[in-house]
Order: C-alpha cells, then structure tokens, then sequence
C-alpha cells in the first residue's frame, strides 16, 4: 500500500497574528513554524500507524512550498515516513495547491491521499475534497477513524449531530481530525534518520489560481468585560436578558 | 443570471443552516441583479421546498432520488455542479457545515470555480467580488477576491440571520442520471435528543475547574433552562469527562453561537480559536487573571460551584419555570 500524506507548515497556535506591506500579507517576522497540528497529529500519526502495522506501506509526505517549507517536512520525516516531495511553489490559493497534490498523487499512483481537516491558518478545510476531484475518486471528510483491509477502506466521519460509518474501495482521499490515531513525539533516532531520507523537490505544473487575497484585517478590539459581583448574580442573568438580549 | 443555494437536508428535514444560506443567497441575488434559485437533493416534500419562497428564493430544482439520502460528496458534487450549469448559475451558495465540508471543494474543483470557505459577510461586488472570510481560527479576517467566472462561497454558520418574508418558491423536479455511490454507508450514529452544537443558539462549557465528571450537573441544569448544547476544553474530552464530540477549540469543533457560556476553563488562545466568533461571552472563573476575561464580554469573578446553581436558579425565575 503507497499513501500519500499532505502536510503543511503553519504559524505556531500561539503566534502574535499581524500584517505587513498595507495589510496584504501575514507579518512572519517573529513566527515559530510548525507542521499544521491536523496534518502531523492525526493524517501522518495514523499513516505511521498503518505502516507499523503493514510494514511493506510506503509512506511519502507532500507539501506545496517553497524552501522555506523544509525545516518542517524534516520534521516530519522525523516523525515517520520514507520519503518527501516539495512542489516548489507558493501555495497561495487552494485550487492552485490541490491540483499541485493531485499531480504528485496521479504520478505515484497512491492507494490512499490523507490531508489534515483544515490548516489552522486559512481554516478552507477544501484541499482534499479538491483532490478527490481532480482525481475524481471517492472523499471522506472530517474523519474521526479509519482503518483499511485489502483494497476497502472502513471510517467514520462526522456529519452534524453525530457520525456516519462506511466502506470505502481504495483509492481515496481522507481528510483527518481528532479520533483517527493516537498522539506521540518523535524520538532522537526518528530525527536522525529523517536526514538521510530523501527529499524530492519539484517544480509546480501550470495551474491557473482561482482566487487570491486583497487584504487582511484584525476583528475589532472586545469594549471590555462587564464584571459582575459574585453575589450579584441575578444583575448579569438581567443583563444577558435585557441587554445582551442573549436568551 | 442566477445564484443557486444548496439545500441540505437530514432525513428529509431542511437543516437550520440551509434559512441562513437562503437567506444570504437571496441578499446576494438582489445585490447583483440575479434571480435566487435553490437545489434540493433526496427525498424531501413538496411543501417545504416550495415553502422556501419566504427566504426569496424563486425555484428550487429538486432532484428526488433516494439514492441522494446520504451525503456522498462525489455523487452530491456532480449533481449540484451540474444543476449550476444547466440553469445558468454564476454564484453558488453552500454552508460551511459538514456537508459543506465534504462537497464544496469538489464542486469548485468540478468547475474551476473559485471558492471562500467559511466566508461571514455579504461579498463587496462593487469592483470585482471579494468576500471576507475568518482566517488563522478566527483570529484575523482575509478579504479574498474570486477571479473565476463561476464565484462558489461557503458560509460559516451563525454568520448570516434568517430572513423570513412571504412568498412561494416553484418546485421543479430535475431528473437527472445519479451515479451509485462508491462509499457504502453501513451506520449512521446520531446523538441523539441534543442540539447539535454548531447550530445551537447557546452553548454553556466546562473546563478543567470542574474538577470532575461527576460535578458536570451543574452545567447541564444550566444547558436545560436556556435549551443549550454543552460543550468542553481539550483536556476534559482528553480526560473522558465528556464525550470526545463537545470539544471545541482549535483542534476541536469551532462554533459561532450567540451565547457562549465558559465555566472553569481559562482561555487559553486555543481554546479560543473556537468559540471567538461567539456574539456574547461570559466566563465564570474563580482566578481574576484568567485570560479569557480579556476575551469576555461579561463575567464573574468567582467559584462555579456557587454561581451556576444561582444562574439556573435566576433564569427559571426569569422565564417563569417552576
Ligand atoms: C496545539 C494545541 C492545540 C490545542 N487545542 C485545544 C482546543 O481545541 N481546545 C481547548 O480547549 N484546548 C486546546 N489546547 C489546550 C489549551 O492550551 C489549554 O491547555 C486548555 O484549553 C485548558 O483547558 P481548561 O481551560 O479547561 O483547563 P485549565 O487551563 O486548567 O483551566 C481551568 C480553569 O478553571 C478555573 N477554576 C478552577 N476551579 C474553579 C471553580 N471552582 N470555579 C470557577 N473556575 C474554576 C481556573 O481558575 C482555571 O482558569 C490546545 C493546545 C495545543 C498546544
């Protein structure tokens, strides 16, 4: 089995988030980078785990990036996988990345795409529906388990209000949140290895992008919270009432 | 010129999330000078569809096929992406909830249609279309500009409210060839009897300053007077205090309601990822410096223990409960 894992780096959740050059780009001066938690914690965690199980799995990791990206597809070479691939692009609209993806995945004939649910910095959660397109096979969305036997897929995904199990044939795309695998850390050998596995650098495919953005802004500054005595508690469930008119 | 709505349903009844997207979809229609249309999938009656003319929509293409009971992105994408094309669609409107989720990105896929996911406003048509959305777990916005001739927006829930007006949509009953789906559903597991919480109106949380599962009471007595959903912090879910699904968060469910309760849990910027775009907060926490006070909009400074029970109790006297 060949699974292709998406990754992506990611401002650190704690980052300070501010812009530059009139508001039209992300201020990275200052930014810890990590691998996107959704990408690393639960679609690469669970490929390892696949691969524990089924030691002949080859596992390659992807990320549409430019040189900047490495540090963190080393790191997670050093949580697991055999090899890695950068598409050396910036991966400005997620149409333009997900055919880049698709590309590598009709290249190397992968039974099993697996991306995170979302980055937590654009929060589009549409990359891997995009690549099932492109590659017009089957998706599962927000997955909360998965598990595969001979060429069927088994997962459970969440839908609102609860959770829908099914049989899937392989290939397909699967985008991983919480649920799918359990958490771990890489270890001192992992980091060392991950030097010498290879890391492929390509160059994109012409992709036309559908979308781009003009500017960001920061919410409006909170008026402030209302404190309320301790021993005053029917005063904030007035408040909620008849000027929050929350209830 | 049209903008299509997609309708989505749950054993044939229109999910709440479908009157806010209606309603955006028909604002955005007469923005531009459109005519709102909507696309129905699966078995749903006749009266609800045409009934969806007081969100101003005019028709609703309603392909009725069983087949279509079960969200499969694949087999939804093509028949939402074709309805688009054959009736002349340049805007498609979709909810940014799980079904949103799973089909979205393959319809803009399907038709190299540029798309905003998890847009909040009305899009700015005046010079080109561009369209605010929440960024890095709602920490920032992005206006982004669609270049693409077909324009496709997902809405974030609890973004946009339901306009309700008179008015009676035509039904028009679509045949079209539906592929079997390759994904085989074998169970479908619902919680049952609860709001589900990216649609609830209120949410009351617990964090960690609970203590323990058993103290949970609290919160739900309080849950039940307002008729909200509950939610936790990571470490609660992570703990099996409650159930995995009610973690919200950055790594966790995000939600919007208009009323977020947070009771013992800190606010640390995860956690907050969550639940900022909530309309009013209120945190109940005993440490004044807690940081999700900087993020409140109310709150008291004080033990949970004491507080909710007097909550609960105000509010019934309130609302009249015995
Ligand atoms: C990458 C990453 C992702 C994460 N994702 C999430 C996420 O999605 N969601 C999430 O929630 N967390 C997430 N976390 C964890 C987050 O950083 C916090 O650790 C977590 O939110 C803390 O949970 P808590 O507020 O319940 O507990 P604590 O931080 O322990 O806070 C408990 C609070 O209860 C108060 N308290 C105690 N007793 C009482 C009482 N009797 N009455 C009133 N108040 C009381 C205390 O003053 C304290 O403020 C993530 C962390 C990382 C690193």
């Amino acid at each position: 089995m060949k699974i292709l894992v998406c990754v992506s780096k990611a401002p650190d959740t704690t980052s300070k988030i501010a812009f530059k050059d009139g508001n039209t780009k992300f201020e990275d001066n200052g930014v810890q980078w990590i691998i996107n938690p959704y990408d690393e914690w639960y679609s690469l965690v669970r490929a390892i785990e696949l691969k524990e199980k089924e030691p002949a799995t080859i596992i390659h990791l992807v990320t549409v990036g430019t040189a900047d990206a490495e540090p963190i597809i080393r790191k997670a070479l050093a949580l697991g996988g055999d090899e890695a691939i950068r598409v050396n692009t910036d991966n400005s609209d997620s149409y333009y990345t997900a055919a880049q993806i698709a590309e590598v995945a009709k290249q190397g004939a992968y039974d099993l795409v697996f991306t995170g649910k979302e980055t937590i910095d654009y929060n589009g959660s549409s990359v891997g529906a995009m690549v099932a397109e492109l590659m017009d096979i089957p998706y599962i969305s927000l997955a909360t388990k998965f598990d595969v036997a001979g060429t069927v897929a088994t997962v459970s995904r969440e839908i609102e209000g609860g959770e829908e199990v099914a049989e899937v044939p392989l290939p397909l795309v699967v985008s991983c949140q919480k649920g799918v695998a359990e958490q771990r850390i890489p270890n001192m050998r992992g980091i060392m290895a991950a030097r010498t596995k290879p890391l492929k650098v390509v160059e994109p495919a012409t992709v036309e992008t559908l979308t781009s953005v003009s500017s960001y802004e920061l919410p409006p500054a909170k008026a402030g919270v209302k404190l309320v005595a301790a021993d005053n508690v029917a005063e904030l469930v007035r408040l909620l009432h008849e000027e929050a008119k929350a209830f | 010129m049209s903008v299509l709505i997609f309708v989505d349903q749950s054993e044939g009844h229109i999910k709440k999330s479908s009157f806010e997207v209606l309603s955006y979809g028909a604002k955005l229609a007469e923005q531009i000078g459109a005519t709102a249309e909507a696309v129905a999938l699966g078995t749903i009656n006749d009266e609800q569809l045409s009934a969806l003319g007081k969100y101003g929509v005019k028709k609703v293409h309603h392909i009725n096929n069983e087949i279509l009971n079960h969200v499969d992105a694949q087999v939804y994408a093509k028949a939402i992406a074709d309805t688009a094309t054959n009736t002349g669609a340049t805007v498609i409107v979709i909810s940014h909830n799980q079904t949103g989720k799973a089909i979205a990105g393959r319809v803009s896929a399907r038709l190299k249609a540029g798309l905003v996911a998890g847009a909040i406003a009305l899009p700015e048509t005046s010079n080109g279309f561009t369209v605010k959305k929440t960024v890095f777990s709602g920490k920032a916005y992005a206006n982004i500009t669609i270049t693409s001739p077909i324009k496709i927006i997902s809405l974030n829930p609890n973004s946009f409210h339901v306009i309700e007006g008179e008015g009676i949509a035509e039904v028009i009953a679509v045949t079209a060839a539906i592929d079997t789906p390759k994904v085989k559903v074998t169970a479908v597991n619902k919680i049952s009897g609860e709001v589900p919480l990216t649609e609830a109106d209120i949410v009351v949380s617990g964090g960690r300053g609970l203590k323990g599962p058993e103290n949970w009471g609290i919160i739900l007595d309080l849950a039940k007077v307002l008729g909200a959903a509950t939610a936790c912090s990571r470490p609660v879910g992570d703990a099996h205090w409650r159930p995995h699904h009610e973690h919200v968060g950055q790594t966790g469910i995000q939600i919007a309601p208009n009323l977020y309760i947070a009771v013992g849990i800190s606010g640390a910027i995860q956690h907050l990822a969550g639940v900022n775009r909530s309309k009013v907060i209120v945190v109940i926490n005993k440490d004044p410096e807690a940081p999700f006070f900087k993020a409140a909009d109310y709150g008291i400074v004080g033990d949970a223990f004491d507080i909710l029970p007097q909550m609960t109790a105000e509010i019934k006297k309130l609302k009249g409960i015995a």
